[in-house]
């Protein structure tokens, strides 16, 4: 099936086909051959150079595995770790996935459109590897499951494909974390996420970035979610990227099905944010909140929004804010679009700066200018996540604390 | 100590306040009356050191340092604290996290929110949708933590309902160590004599007359303290006939 004529024709054709947003890459610049790495224990994880431990820290993997119900790890083109410690949660590389078991043929190219854009082609024609990761019926996670792609070599075209699959009752929290050995300059990562959140199944995937800073990034994800189904999707990048570009889309196909996007995104100079969340409301009594934080230090960011109301009963609110601090632009450009009576939509966007009264009011209780500000700053990016157990929010929060350093 | 000498000040180019002379001697609490837009807030800002708050004249002076151009955390950290009567919200920043901030990690945030009871604001972005009252409750834990020796509070029973004005006017006179406890080793006498708090309270309701015992009421009209005497004395005057009496007094006094 992955040889599928007709998937291949549409790719072929998609090749030199620009995406709609962001930056045009050259993808004929970087090398996509594949790079071998051998297989490690977790344990081996742990004795990885502390240089690169620290960053593959910082994207929120745990390297004892201890605190994570599964793994899977890839490095450059390979897979090096993968395991689950929970009987109800299969995590598989994708290549092996799709030769040992039919039923992922299903799910395989099944929301991503190939021919969406030359990043999409690219994936399937020379797809490296990515992961499965499937929570079986009624199933419950205790742990998150972490996901890392890391790339270390440079100039890769780094291509994968990833389906997150929770079948019906069961909850399933994913951490992925994405990063670059601290040498790497130059790459390119294409991502593509296929996520299916099945009756009344509870989801929530938590994306970490940590790029170098010539590093492009495009991920292409979309999301199927059914009646009384959840999915929570966190976006976090704190740390310099010469240019990203997303648009992940959501479509709550069932009654009360309900999507949550939140995105923190600090962009220092030099960095080119174009990231949006898209979400189509189809059945009566969903509901979807996307909501926004970002922060320019001299960075140019672009935050897109668009939520569309097609089922009367929908509820969906947009919230963009955006700090200067430094320079840089904020473009916030939020959608809404109604399509029947009876939808409650509403978005609400702010660009500024610190408030000046805010960091008054600290410092008469006793902070200095600096400290003030910075408590306002790490308060702006600590956005209440809902949906999340208690391990999940504690590491989103070390991720945004070990970073506010970079914010200021 | 805080001692005023004729004061004048500026806001955006207008005279907000001038010839102020104000005397807070330790143990003291002053009540300040006057109609809206008199200067009460701006006298408050100023002390507490607000810089758009331009002092054109006179000095102010706390605890025996010349604070006039000093900044505002400079002077929180001499002792001065505010209880606001519209405080900004920050959001992300949980209550609990800003009672840390007044309290610089001593002390226990539960027990004195349990004190208040506030516990349930606590997890919540400080002073988002939070009522008139519960402001001030949040405006008071703050001060708690805080410990300043001069207090500010601006108009602390606006917004709040009966109930919690008993709790909110007892918690203000024991801060203000207007509430001596008996005390085998010492005297009522003695632990007035001990008092180091000071108070500045502005109302235009005068509700909190019923529970702190003030020292002396003064009225600001016109940017100008024009009235001093027997808080209660002087509040009922206004009752009776009137900030426009005032007019009259300021004219004599100058």
């Amino acid at each position: 099936m992955r040889g599928s004529d007709e998937l291949k024709e549409k790719a072929m054709r998609a090749l030199q086909k620009p995406a709609l947003f962001g930056e045009d890459v050259n993808l004929g610049e970087f090398d996509r051959s594949f790079v071998p790495h051998a297989y490690m224990a977790q344990e081996e994880i742990c004795r990885l150079p502390e240089k690169e431990q620290e960053r593959l820290i910082m994207s929120g993997l745990d390297v004892t595995g201890k605190e994570r119900d599964g793994t899977y790890f890839q490095k450059d083109t390979a897979v090096v770790h993968c395991s689950s410690l929970h009987e109800g949660i299969q995590v598989m590389p994708i290549r092996e996935a799709l030769e040992r078991h039919r039923w992922v043929e299903e799910y395989y190219w099944k929301l991503v459109p190939v021919d969406q854009d030359k990043y999409t082609a690219s994936a399937y024609l020379e797809l490296h590897d990515g992961y499965v990761i499937r929570a079986l019926p009624g199933s419950k996670s205790v742990y998150p499951i972490q996901a890392c792609l890391y790339i270390d070599k440079e100039n890769l075209q780094q291509n994968v494909h990833n389906l997150i699959i929770a079948e019906e009752g069961s909850e399933l929290h994913v951490i992925a974390g994405c990063a670059t050995s601290p040498r790497l300059q130059r790459g390119i990562h294409v991502g593509i996420s296929e996520f299916f959140v099945k009756k009344g199944a509870r989801l929530s995937f938590t994306m970490i970035h940590n790029w170098a800073e010539e590093m492009a990034v495009r991920p292409r994800s979309v999301a199927h979610v059914e009646e009384d189904g959840l999915f929570v999707n966190n976006y976090i990048c704190l740390k310099p990227v010469r240019s990203i570009q997303m648009y992940p889309t959501t479509h709550l196909l069932g009654d009360r099905a309900t999507a949550m996007f939140y995105s923190v995104i600090v962009g220092s100079p030099g960095s080119n944010f174009d990231i949006g969340g898209r979400i189509h409301l189809l059945r009566p009594g969903a509901r979807a909140e996307i909501i926004q934080r970002s922060i320019s230090n001299g960075g140019h960011i672009v935050n897109r929004g668009h939520l569309i109301g097609k089922a009367p009963e929908i509820k969906a609110h947009l919230e963009c804010k955006g700090l200067l601090l430094k320079g840089g632009v904020i473009d916030s450009i939020p959608q809404l679009e109604g399509h029947v009576e009876g939808v409650d939509m509403s978005h609400e966007a702010a660009v500024g700066k610190v408030s000046q009264e805010e960091i008054y009011y600290l410092m008469s209780r006793g902070l200095s200018e600096s400290e003030a500000t910075s408590t306002i700053v790490r308060g702006f990016l600590n956005v209440d996540i809902k949906g999340l157990p208690p391990e999940l929010k504690a590491e989103i929060d070390r991720a945004v604390a070990a970073s506010d350093q970079d914010a200021l | 100590m805080l001692l005023i000498e004729d004061l004048q000040v500026e806001l955006g180019g207008k005279v907000l306040l001038k010839n102020i002379h104000l005397e807070i001697r330790p143990g003291e609490t002053h009540i300040l009356f006057g109609p809206n837009g008199s200067g009460k807030t701006s006298l408050l800002m100023t002390i507490m050191g607000y810089p758009q708050y331009a002092v054109k004249g006179g000095r102010i002076v706390f605890n025996g340092h010349d604070i006039t151009h000093a900044r505002i955390d400079e002077r929180a950290k001499m002792g001065i604290g505010m209880s606001y009567q519209r405080p900004p919200t920050i959001s992300g920043v949980k209550t609990r996290q800003m009672i840390d901030i007044c309290a610089k990690k001593r002390g226990d945030v539960a027990a004195l929110a349990r004190s208040m009871n506030f516990e349930d604001f606590l997890e919540r972005d400080v002073n988002a949708g939070f009522s008139g009252g519960e402001i001030k409750r949040s405006e008071l834990l703050q001060l708690m933590a805080q410990n300043p020796d001069l207090l500010l509070f601006d108009e602390p029973e606006s917004g709040v309902d009966m109930e919690n004005m008993a709790l909110i006017g007892g918690t203000i006179a024991q801060i203000l160590q207007k509430t001596p406890v008996k005390d085998k080793t010492k005297s009522i006498a003695e632990q007035r004599r001990e008092r180091t708090k000071m108070g500045l309270i502005i109302t235009h309701t005068g509700y909190i007359l019923d529970y702190v015992p003030a020292d002396k009421g003064q009225v600001l009209y016109a940017g100008s303290l024009s009235c001093s005497g027997n808080p209660r004395e002087v509040f009922d005057c206004i009752g009776k006939f009137g900030y426009e009496e005032c007019i009259k007094c300021a004219a004599q006094m100058s």
